[in-house]
């Protein structure tokens, strides 16, 4: 049962070989069972699950239910979900139960689907490797030693453990598309706007975009016909038409055109990934598919730019946890400065401050031009390199990152290291676009992952190209050992 | 581009983060090597490029003057710290 | 040395919509506490802002009511600071990018010329919270029922140079807000509130002085005492040698003076940013000839058709056409009452005395626009003096009612047969004997003055409802048949 995908679970549902209840039970009993090894959850909601569960099998006996009725998902814990608490992965939020639902929250909720509970992150969405949680890092199921990539660490390393079928994620430099690829998943950023952010608890609003995390690209359509849809409660969400993202997946590629960036494929690029990544190339020419070498020049300046604007707008985003109206706050404080310097100073970890501080210092006086301004001329930059080359192709593939899973403790010591693991997931953010990651070959037993870049609003080009590998691959069928 | 300690205790004043004294020199490091990194950016020329806040180049939309919020004091102020007769409490602020 | 006071003001005006500038919470004032914050007002984690139409078109009446450029893309910026009452940590304003460009207003100085004063913007912001600080020992307690309510801060530029030219601005600008319908210019509930920047040079220098601004005043008076206070203070300290310190200050209306506000002496770098959350606002021309046609008829406009159509006098044409409505009630009881100079003296005597004395807004007014004008058209027909018409007024105020009602219930009618005032008449000379004799012993071009006794004698004895006119041609009649 672990091993069906949500395609399959949905057929199992409805054909009746199990009942909702029977599925989420199993779920829930091999998470409370396993989940020790990888701390991917920091939630379990069983009860919330089983209640779910009851209703979604009610709703079928009932004639009532739809595609994802009785599906059982795991949430981020950035998402807000009333009467449960959504922390962040932050002590700052270790007491906050929210008191309403994310409208993605919401939207699994009306389409009937089960919460198995929220999962582990980097603390409010900062990091490559979650291991800038509060409650400790999820392991990379591949190799428990190994990280499994951040932010949305906890939702890939559930799915890769097969403790649940699919997964929520976000994404603001890469937080779906890199653990997604470190734990040879599939994962898939959409369009910015595409999903609503309303609950979403912000990291950079420019630049956060909810996903879906599952196991195959199919899955992820079914995923994001839950997830998508135009939010009268976000201004940044887009009044796009909504398709049925599983209606072009058995397109065949023929006529494909695909360009590879240059930049994607640096001198200092591990081997091993740059050769998983041409061997997904050569499998996609295969399928009819024509290749093409292309530029996208302001590659490099993405990472400087992105870390001017993503600690600025997190440094006001997080201005509101003050200890005030939820949240921590210190004990005794002896008036308001100290109150909000000792909240903040010991509700927010490490990562998250030296983020805070600067993207404080960023927009502090006299700099804005010299930082923010700048960052925000660069990105325009970035996203012409992209809008020009996507006028020639249909999709850009690459890398989605310059190494497989690395070991725990390698690099919290040195964030630009860190930050640099990221270099080919964050200019999709700066530029709006969406962008997935599939698993296309491993490299001493830990899995790469191929990313795929589409044009606005293109996921279902995005998702018929990942199907159509998958069709042709097995290595998004791979288990981790011991699983 | 180097920052020196002041810088780093006036940062950590304006965003109201208590910060060890031992802390200090790290986040003085760290953040110097963060401003060496976005600084590359100085090496590119932007003039006449429009800055990009959205990357859709998108317009607000406007919501019509409804009410449609109706009292949830009590479920809202269930996870706040100090409530007293309604009122979020902190420590006596003196104008 | 002779000093010049420059000063600018920075108004904030809350716009009358009916939801927050950002979200669906009610902005109605006087509610029980935090019971119109809602999820986003408290800036709960993951809330987001949606921007309110109606704070756009507010902003936009006022705008074309100035004459200023309309901003054809405007942006909200954030703002950031730590205070309790500021639930994100940021307020939400424009900076860069304004609704309302450079304007202008005109006010009328104390010798009745015009003088322009600037405005050098206008923005929408959200406005803060309450902070309670006298309910709790040690506490302060923290309302964000008003947290996210529109404001418009209307910023002149530094062409002010008197208490009185400030007053005079400010009146003019809250004139403006309610006669647009955009604020409901309530300056007890705060919302309509100035801040007074101020500095003084010597007379004749071009270089401003160091300038302080004293916040939140939310009276005309207080303005008028906070600037000139102000202005007094600066000159102290700089004629005694001393300088003036750019600062906050805080106006205490009990011992009329201002003070410095230490607590929010610390160097502030508000980080001002585009709001991601929000997306430029950008507006066309089609919209702006759209709002302009729903535009009413602006205070300086119906002054000059006051004084055109109604003939009435600068300084009443000024006084009616202030507020909306109160022009809206003078107009309604001068065509009633068919006399606009009659109706202008009833509204700015009689009712505005109540009003005043009772602290009623016009719009609440117990006496109807049409109750006044019934009871002038019974002035104008005689029906009643206008004497009796004060004590009907009075009635109708308390009691309600028509004045035909009340002159009929209460038996006011004028008495205007001319037996009934004969009699009355020749009661009163008869008891006279002694001012009849006066009367008899005077120069004829000097008895005219001396019929007010008999007069005031013939209304008391008819209970005042005799008619003047009738009464005055009858006394005079009988008297001087008494000289010959």
């Amino acid at each position: 049962m672990f091993d069906k995908t949500l395609a399959e679970l949905a057929s199992g549902l409805e054909n009746g070989d199990f009942s909702s209840v029977e599925l989420t039970q199993a779920y829930l009993d091999r998470i409370h069972a396993e989940d020790s090894k990888y701390n991917s959850y920091i939630t379990v909601t069983d009860e919330i699950a089983l209640s779910q569960a009851k209703a979604a099998d009610e709703a079928r006996a009932a004639g009532t239910a739809g595609p994802f009725t009785g599906l059982p998902v795991a949430q981020k814990d950035i998402f807000c979900t009333d009467g449960v608490r959504t922390s962040c992965a932050s002590k700052m939020l270790d007491n906050f139960i929210a008191p309403y639902n994310a409208t993605v929250v919401d939207k699994f909720n009306n389409a009937g689907a089960v919460m198995l509970g929220k999962t582990n992150m980097d603390e409010f969405a900062m990091g490559s490797s979650n291991e800038s949680s509060f409650y400790g890092p999820s392991r990379n199921p591949w190799n428990t030693n190994c990280v499994p990539g951040g932010s949305s660490g906890g939702s890939a390393a559930a799915v890769a453990a097969r403790l649940a079928p699919a997964a929520t994620g976000t994404d603001t430099g890469g937080s779906i598309r890199q653990p997604a690829a470190l734990c040879g998943i599939t994962g898939l950023k959409p369009t910015y706007g595409r999903v609503s952010r309303f609950g979403m608890i912000a990291f950079a609003s420019s630049l956060d975009q909810g996903g879906p995390m599952a196991r195959t690209a199919e899955d992820a359509a079914l995923m994001l016909n839950v997830m998508a849809g135009f939010d009268p409660r976000d201004s940044t969400s887009m009044q796009q038409a909504v398709p049925d993202f599983t209606a072009d997946l058995t397109l065949p590629l023929k006529g494909l055109t695909i360009g590879l960036p240059k930049e994607y494929f640096p001198d200092d690029l591990s081997p091993a990934i740059a050769l998983q990544v041409q061997n997904a190339v050569k499998e996609y020419e295969a399928l009819g598919a024509a290749v093409k070498e292309v530029s996208l020049p302001n590659t490099a300046l993405a990472i400087p730019a992105y870390y001017i604007i993503a600690p600025a707008e997190a440094s006001s985003n997080l201005s509101r946890f003050d200890g005030v109206r939820y949240g921590y706050r210190c004990d005794e404080p002896v008036n308001l400065e100290d109150l909000y310097k000792r909240s903040r100073g010991e509700g927010f970890g490490p990562e998250v401050q030296r983020r805070i501080m600067v993207g404080t210092y960023a927009l502090s006086e006299g700099f804005y031009d010299a930082y923010y301004k700048k960052a925000q001329q660069i990105r325009r930059l970035i996203k012409q390199d992209f809008v020009s080359v996507l006028n020639e192709v249909d999709v850009i593939m690459g890398p989605t990152t310059p190494h497989p899973a690395f070991k725990l403790g390698e690099k919290s010591s040195d964030p630009i290291a860190m930050y640099m693991e990221d270099i080919f997931t964050i200019a999709l953010n700066l530029a709006g676009l969406p962008g997935m990651s599939v698993p296309c070959g491993q490299t001493n037993g830990l899995p790469v992952g191929l990313q795929i870049i589409g044009n606005y609003f293109a996921e279902q080009k995005l998702l018929n190209v990942a199907h159509q590998f998958q069709l042709a691959t097995d290595w998004h069928k791979q288990t981790p050992d011991g699983i | 581009m180097a920052l020196d300690r002041t810088d780093v205790e006036k940062i950590a004043h304006l965003a109201r983060l208590q910060i060890d004294e031992q802390d200090i020199p790290q986040y003085t490091e760290t953040l110097s090597d963060i401003l060496d990194l976005v600084n590359q950016m100085q090496a590119v020329d932007t003039t006449n490029i429009e800055p990009m806040a959205n990357s859709l180049d998108a317009v607000q939309r406007l919501r019509a003057d409804v009410v449609t919020e109706t009292n949830s004091r009590d479920k809202l102020q269930g996870v706040a710290p100090a409530v007293e007769a309604g009122l979020f409490q902190v420590p006596k602020v003196i104008e | 040395m002779q000093w010049e006071a420059v000063i600018g003001l920075e108004i904030h005006a809350q716009l009358s919509t009916k939801s927050k500038i950002f979200s669906g919470a009610s902005t109605a004032f006087g509610a029980e506490p935090n019971t119109q914050a809602c999820a986003v007002d408290l800036a709960l984690p993951g809330t987001l802002p949606v921007f309110n139409e109606e704070a756009l078109r507010n902003a936009v009446k006022f705008g074309l009511a100035i004459d200023a450029e309309i901003g054809r893309t405007s942006v909200f910026d954030r703002k950031n600071y730590f205070y309790p009452d500021l639930p994100k940590g940021y307020q939400t304003s424009q900076l860069f990018h304004p609704i309302v460009g450079v304007g202008h207003v005109d006010i009328t100085q104390d010798d009745g010329t015009t003088k322009r004063v600037g405005v050098t913007r206008a923005h929408l912001e959200e406005d803060a919270g309450k902070s309670l600080h006298d309910e709790f020992p040690g506490m302060t307690g923290i309302d964000l029922n008003r947290a996210g309510t529109p404001l418009l801060e209307i910023v002149s530029e530094p062409d002010i140079r008197s208490a009185k030219e400030a007053v005079a601005y400010a009146r003019n600008i809250h004139s403006l807000v309610t006669s647009l319908g955009i604020c409901d210019g309530n300056m007890a509930e705060g919302s309509f509130r100035c801040d007074c920047n101020v500095s003084i040079r010597p007379k004749g220098q071009e270089e401003f002085g160091t300038r302080t601004e004293t916040k939140n005043i939310n009276s005309f008076r207080f303005i008028e005492r906070a600037i000139i206070g102000e202005i007094e203070r600066q000159i102290d300290v700089i004629e005694d040698g001393g300088r003036i310190v750019q600062e906050t200050r805080l106006y205490d209306a009990n011992k009329n003076e201002t003070r410095s506000m230490r607590s929010k002496e610390e160097a502030n770098d508000y980080r001002y940013f585009p709001c991601p959350d929000l997306l430029p606002i950008v507006i066309d021309e089609e919209y702006i000839e759209a709002v302009r046609a729903t535009l009413p008829e602006l205070p300086d406009a119906r002054k000059a058709r006051f004084i055109e159509q109604h003939s009435l006098s600068n300084y009443d044409a000024m006084v009616l056409s202030a507020d909306r409505n109160l022009a809206e009630y003078f107009e309604t009881v001068a065509t009633a009452c068919t006399d606009a100079k009659l109706a202008a003296n009833w509204v700015m005597g009689e009712l505005s005395k109540l009003l005043n004395q009772n602290d009623t807004a016009i719009a609440d007014s117990p006496v109807s626009a049409d109750q006044l004008g019934g009871l002038l058209v019974r002035i104008k027909d005689d029906t009643i003096s206008g004497k009796i018409a004060k004590q009907v007024f009075e009635v109708m105020w308390s009691d309600g009612g028509s004045a035909d009602e009340i002159i009929d219930a209460k038996g006011l009618k004028q008495v205007t047969d001319t037996g009934a005032i004969e009699g009355i008449v020749d009661e009163v000379i008869a008891n006279a004997d002694k001012q009849v004799a006066q009367y008899q012993a005077a120069e004829p071009d000097k008895r005219g003055k001396m019929l007010g006794f008999f007069m005031g004698q013939v209304m008391k004895a008819s209970g005042g409802k005799a008619n003047p006119g009738a009464v005055t041609s009858i006394l005079k009649q009988k008297l001087d048949a008494l000289c010959d």
